[in-house]
């Protein structure tokens, strides 16, 4: 009765502390799930990701049959030289021990093979198997949409293609395999005790059948607890790369002590979940060696018993107590095993849990339609789009760009502009209504929905550049190669040319080949938006978003910048968001967001003395660029 | 690579075991009470096993065999056997939980020790440091390198507290047959040629292997945390091929080192076998020979099979090794990585606008110049705007201002005394800096505004009203409680600059740092922010001095004065008005707009709109 409540104690304490974390890691009341089903479940699941992991089993699991007879017989067979033929009747039998001593030692050779092949196939095919889920799961993580990537910090996520798949290593190539080779020992003992026992070897299981399914119940609390584990270890990742991420603003700011002891708890919280999932496999390992101990002990005192009224010879009993180790010893394996199947479990269960997670921006692949030809129009049909559990960011929608118009998006910050070129750009779907694609003679209503085309397509008629500018660690010219795979340096060059920026590119101390570093923070935030213009540039979509792509450039720069694209956009669709009115100015069309609605719209001319919120921004900007 | 470097891999290699002792060295150093607790028990478990074959060997001869002979229960005995046993059985668990659990202990504090301590070196490099290594590869070597390194921790004790069979074992071999003995003897030669032969191959594999994992790390949090550039490009494909080709690299590298592994184990076994078959066909010889009696055979057979285990169980430690050898070296290059900002004794003055001076600053990337004997100073309560092109410098200027970096020639002062000369942490309790791209952490807003600061709401409310942020801060659920992710995930660029800062108003800093970070807001709320400032030092509630970094006009009309750079150098300096009439790059870069506006207007003119 007592351990029931506590173990009920020990529960709600374990949930207490579950949802106090996942409160904690989720920012906008999201988190990438884990598989929840139960752990067998999932193995098999986890198993069937990659067909590496059973290729071949087959022979493997032969070999392990091998491996495990060998270590049997070779102690066998070491007593049987000792019995006759040293200890033969009449001195020692010379040719007895010759022939005894070669077969065993040709057993023993044969074990160390098949175990060595076993061990190796296992490495092989479980690497193989890993590296194929690992690139699965890193593939999946860029499929799902940003939103889901957000949800965790990056470490977290990278615990996910690293750590998280290294558990599922250390269960395979520890011996999860021989399981069942284990399993099978267990019932072949389980016979043969049988037939020199029968009484003794149901004395024997009815010791271990409680073990059993006390073990069952601790199981399930071992693989809570190496959930923990795994999570706490995500969270520590997040925790120490956010401080990488982030060593700028713990310099400039002075808090690394405060940051210190944030990694400090998380690196603790690791350490406690650790030694709390050891001391569950603790006791489930020594009741086993406990139970071993009460069978010993049983089959004496009931051996005695049976024998003295009997049933049983001195030899069987003998039999019986020889036995019985070769069936405790796989069991033991088999509980070890199993522990490590639970840390798999848990590890397997943020792997599946990620892959099953359907990406919510469906790429239609194969079954998608192919936009019209040309410069590309865009049409919103009462859009609606709300985060999710949060109020609408826009609200219904409806609105049409035609091919070819440069259209400049204005607003107050967070009146929906990120949003609309988010949607529009598909990098999320709307809550409601939809989005088609038009072409110039096929302008209304019935253009190809943006969901129906395929990602390959999309993302190369239309591109969108963010606002960070962020670059990868390369040189200026492969960043920029990025966006045109196998573009030649003049290629690369030309880019920059048609943008103005060679005289930028030559004041570089190796020009194209300048290494930008992490995150390209070797150059400066306006650096980065022109090697990161230059990439969008030169993969020639038909239909250009900028998001804010040039807000840290200096003003010359950006100038050069936007009567460059302007020649360089006639006759391709360009959507400009931009706080520089400037651009707006330049721009067929001017599109005024306010609280998620789209408020004005028109040439800027016409909006400007329209004394709207677009006359108000614009006077405000003019008036900054004149005072 | 050189001949030099080739020789000190070899000698490395050669050295693995003598570094693996020393790594044990370190853990026993660290951990004594629980080492010995955890060997205590696993010296136990050891007696107990024997003691185990004991006990049934007391019931066979004490209950079982007189049983059999008289026909009878010997009560007394079979009872008195039963629960030898069992207590033996009881005994030996006793020794388990002590050696497992401590041993679990063990490791885990061992790790936890060292990833705060690798943490901790994170925090404390130079950012010139952090630049050159990729984040993925740092979360790699406080991640798994560390895991790596004390993974042999677990079946140390096992292996220590065994070696007491062993010496029993082989005290027994001497004293039953010194000849047969040689046998069991020559069984750690064996071994050691093995484990020799074992390491050799298996640990620059395995070293090839963790390099490998940490470019796993790499490049998985590289591409993360570009996702959105993959996306917007749709190079999806490319991404995962590039992860595909690291994966597969590793996959390759650890099947390598598995090849070591998969032998190793069932050699370390096959030795004693092997062992056990040679001193059956000495024994033989012997015993026809008469020297010994058979017993004596069987009973040196049987002590070779008792080797075998703590043999066994040295040979998982041996084969850990390796990798916590090539783990350490790992760990250890961050730990004694060089380059640590000095700091000097001197306190913070209290209050009051600072005085800035630069003296013939310099400052380059890899031998780039970036600064070139840049003099500047700022007069307390002065606010300065920091102009000039892209890549002009601007940005260095303010890392340098804040301490991020030394500069390579020349000093920065702040009221005259060389930053170098400040304490740890002196620094950012005067100077605050708000960086060009906004990093929040993933923690409620409070928390990202007040850091380490006691700050109360009023306080944190009174920075956003401020920063402009107190409206949409409002407006949010869940108010100063809400989480932001580690880029903001759900913030506008705007909302999130806001809070970077009123971050840096909080801490009303005696200088302050704009690195135009006000780009993504709007220009009327940059307006009410700038107007905020004035008033606040008007007032009195804000004594800085402000140096911003700026394009807008209206932001440099705020400044008492302009400093325009260009390529590294102080170009010119003064008033706005004054700069607009005698230099022509800023005049160029500070009217573009207008020209481009006038421009516009012209052609529309020429083509007769």
């Amino acid at each position: 009765m007592s351990t029931a409540v506590a173990e009920r104690d020990d529960e709600v304490e374990d949930t207490g502390g579950l949802e106090a974390e996942d409160s904690a890691a989720a920012p906008a009341g999201y988190q990438l799930p884990e598989a929840l089903d139960g752990g067998y479940a999932v193995l098999r699941r986890g198993v069937r990701l990659a067909p590496a992991f059973t290729k071949g089993l087959g022979f493997t699991l032969t070999l392990a049959v091998i491996a495990t007879v060998g270590r049997v017989v070779i102690p066998l067979t070491v007593q049987q030289t000792l019995d006759h033929g040293i200890l033969a009747k009449g001195g020692p039998d010379y040719g007895e021990v010759r022939t005894m001593v070669a077969l065993s030692a040709l057993a023993v050779l044969i074990t160390a093979v098949s175990a060595y092949l076993m061990n190796y196939r296992l490495y092989t095919s479980s690497e193989r198997g890993l590296a194929e889920v690992r690139t699965k799961a890193f593939r999946h993580v860029h499929d799902l949409s940003l939103l889901h990537q957000q949800a965790e910090q990056r470490g977290a996520l990278v615990s996910r293609v690293t750590s998280d798949i290294d558990t599922v290593t250390v269960f395979i190539q520890q011996g999860g395999m021989q399981l069942f080779v284990a399993a099978a020992q267990v019932v072949v003992v389980t016979v043969v005790m049988a037939i020199f026992s029968w009484q003794l070897t149901i004395l024997v299981w009815v010791c271990f059948v409680p073990m059993f399914l006390v073990m069952r119940k601790i199981q399930g609390r071992t693989g809570r607890a190496y959930r923990k584990v795994r999570r706490r270890y995500g969270k520590m990742l997040g925790e120490v790369s956010e401080a990488l991420v982030g060593a700028d603003v713990l310099r400039a700011y002075g808090i690394e002590d405060r940051t210190g002891r944030r990694i400090g708890a998380a690196v603790e919280g690791t350490r406690d979940s650790q030694v709390r999932t050891q001391r569950l496999i603790v006791v489930t390992f020594s009741m086993g060696e406990l139970v071993a101990g009460l069978v010993n002990a049983a089959i004496v005192v009931v051996g005695v018993l049976l024998g003295v009224g009997g049933h049983l010879s001195a030899g069987d009993l003998a039999a019986m107590l020889f036995l019985v180790n070769l069936f405790i010893s796989p069991v033991q394996f088999a509980t070890e095993m199993l522990n490590e199947a639970q840390n798999a479990i848990a590890g397997w269960r943020r792997i599946v849990g990620l892959l099953e997670q359907p990406p919510d921006v469906v790429d239609p692949g194969s079954a998608g339609v192919a936009p019209p030809e040309g410069p590309l129009g865009v049409g919103f049909e009462e859009v609606v789009f709300a985060y999710p559990g949060g109020a609408p960011v826009l609200h219904s929608l409806t609105t049409q760009i035609s091919p070819r118009t440069r259209v400049a998006v204005v607003g107050e910050t967070g009146s929906g502009k990120t949003t609309f070129a988010k949607l529009l750009t598909r990098l999320m779907d709307p809550s409601s209504g939809r989005i088609v694609l038009t072409s110039g003679d096929n302008q209304h209503g019935n253009g190809v929905p943006l969901k129906d085309v395929d990602f390959e397509t999309l993302r190369s008629r239309m591109v969108m550049v963010p606002q960070d500018g962020f670059l990868f660690d390369m040189t200026v010219g492969d960043n920029v190669r990025y966006g045109k795979p196998g573009a030649s340096d003049a290629e690369v060059r030309r880019a920059f040319e048609d943008l103005s920026l060679t005289d930028w590119l030559d004041g570089l101390p190796e020009g194209l080949n300048t290494r930008v570093g992490q995150r390209g923070e070797s150059l400066s935030a306006g650096e980065r938006q022109l090697v990161a213009l230059a990439r969008a540039y030169i993969a020639d979509p038909d239909l250009l978003v900028l998001d804010e792509a040039t807000s840290a450039v200096d003003p010359a720069t950006e100038v050069r910048i936007t009567r460059a694209l302007d020649g360089l956009t006639r006759g391709r669709t360009s959507i400009a968001i931009a706080h520089r009115l400037s651009t707006a100015e330049a721009a067929d069309e001017v599109f005024v967001f306010d609280a998620g609605q789209i408020v004005e719209r028109g040439p800027h001319r016409d909006l400007v003395g329209a004394g709207g919120v677009y006359s108000g921004l614009y006077e405000s900007w003019a008036r900054q660029q004149s005072s | 690579m050189s001949t030099e470097s080739l020789q000190t891999a070899a000698r490395a290699q050669g050295s693995i075991l003598k570094r693996g002792l020393g790594l044990l060295g370190v853990a026993i150093r660290t951990e004594p009470r629980v080492f010995a607790a955890a060997v205590s028990g696993s010296a136990v478990y050891g007696i107990m096993t024997v003691g185990a074959a004991w006990a049934v060997g007391w019931a066979t001869d004490h209950a079982i065999l007189p049983a059999f002979r008289a026909g009878k229960v010997p009560v007394g005995a079979t009872w008195t056997a039963g629960l030898l046993i069992l207590g033996v059985a009881l005994a030996k668990v006793m020794g388990i939980i002590g050696r497992r659990l401590l041993a679990g202990v063990m490791q885990f504090r061992l790790q936890s020790r060292y990833r705060r301590a690798v943490s901790e070196r994170y925090l404390q490099l130079p950012l010139s440091w952090h630049r050159r290594h990729p984040t993925g590869q740092l979360l790699s070597n406080a991640g798994s390198d560390v895991d790596m390194t004390w993974q042999f921790i677990a079946p140390l004790p096992m292996s220590l507290g065994v070696l007491i069979m062993m010496v029993a074992a082989l005290v027994s071999m001497v004293l039953t047959d010194p000849v047969l003995a040689i046998i069991g003897f020559l069984l750690f030669p064996a071994i050691i040629v093995l484990n020799t032969v074992y390491q050799r191959y298996a640990s620059p594999r395995l070293a090839a292997a963790q390099e490998m994992r940490a470019g796993v790390a790499e490049i998985a949090h590289e591409s993360f945390d570009g996702g959105l550039v993959v996306k917007t490009l749709g190079r999806e494909d490319v991404e995962t091929g590039r992860f595909a080709a690291a994966a597969d690299r590793l996959r390759d590298a650890n099947i390598a080192a598995g090849r070591a592994r998969a032998f190793f184990d069932p050699a370390l076994e096959a030795v004693p076998n092997l062992g056990v078959l040679v001193a059956l066909l000495v024994g033989t010889s012997r015993v026809a020979s008469g020297a010994i009696q058979p017993g004596q055979v069987v009973q040196v057979a049987y002590l070779i099979t008792l080797l075998a285990f703590p043999l066994r169980a040295i040979g998982w430690v041996l084969g850990e090794l390796p990798r916590s050898v090539v783990g350490y070296g790992r760990v250890k290059a961050v730990l004694d990585a060089q380059g640590d900002m000095e700091y000097g004794p001197r306190q913070a003055p209290e209050g009051g606008a600072a005085d800035v001076r630069l003296d013939h600053v310099s400052f380059g990337y890899d031998g780039q110049a970036i600064l070139r004997g840049i003099d500047l100073s700022l007069r307390p309560g002065s606010t300065v705007a920091l102009v000039g092109p892209t890549g002009a410098g601007k940005s260095t200027l303010t890392s340098l201002l804040a301490r991020l970096a030394d500069p390579d020639g020349g000093v920065v002062r702040l009221d005259g005394t060389d930053l170098r000369e400040f304490a740890r942490g002196q620094i950012p309790a005067q100077v605050s800096l708000v960086p060009q791209q906004t990093f929040l952490f993933q923690d409620s807003i409070r928390d990202n505004i007040r850091l380490d600061r006691d700050a109360d709401d009023e306080q944190v409310w009174a920075a956003l009203r401020l920063a402009q942020a107190e409206r949409f801060v409002k407006r949010l659920p869940a108010g100063l409680d809400t989480v932001i992710g580690e880029r903001g995930a759900t913030l506008s660029g705007g909302q999130r600059q806001r809070l970077a800062l009123a971050r840096a108003l909080i801490r009303r800093p005696r200088l302050l740092i704009l690195d135009d970070c006000t780009a993504s807001v709007d220009p009327q709320v940059e307006a009410a922010i700038l107007g905020g400032l004035r008033d606040a030092a008007g007032e009195g509630t804000l004594a800085s001095t402000v140096l911003v970094v700026a394009y807008r006009k209206a932001t440099i009309a705020l400044a008492d004065e302009v400093v325009y750079v260009e390529h590294g150098r102080v170009v010119d300096r003064g008033p706005h008005t004054e700069l607009v009439e005698r230099c022509q790059g800023y005049r160029d870069l500070i009217t573009a707009y207008e020209r481009d506006h006038e421009e516009r207007d012209g052609e529309l003119q020429e083509v007769g709109i």
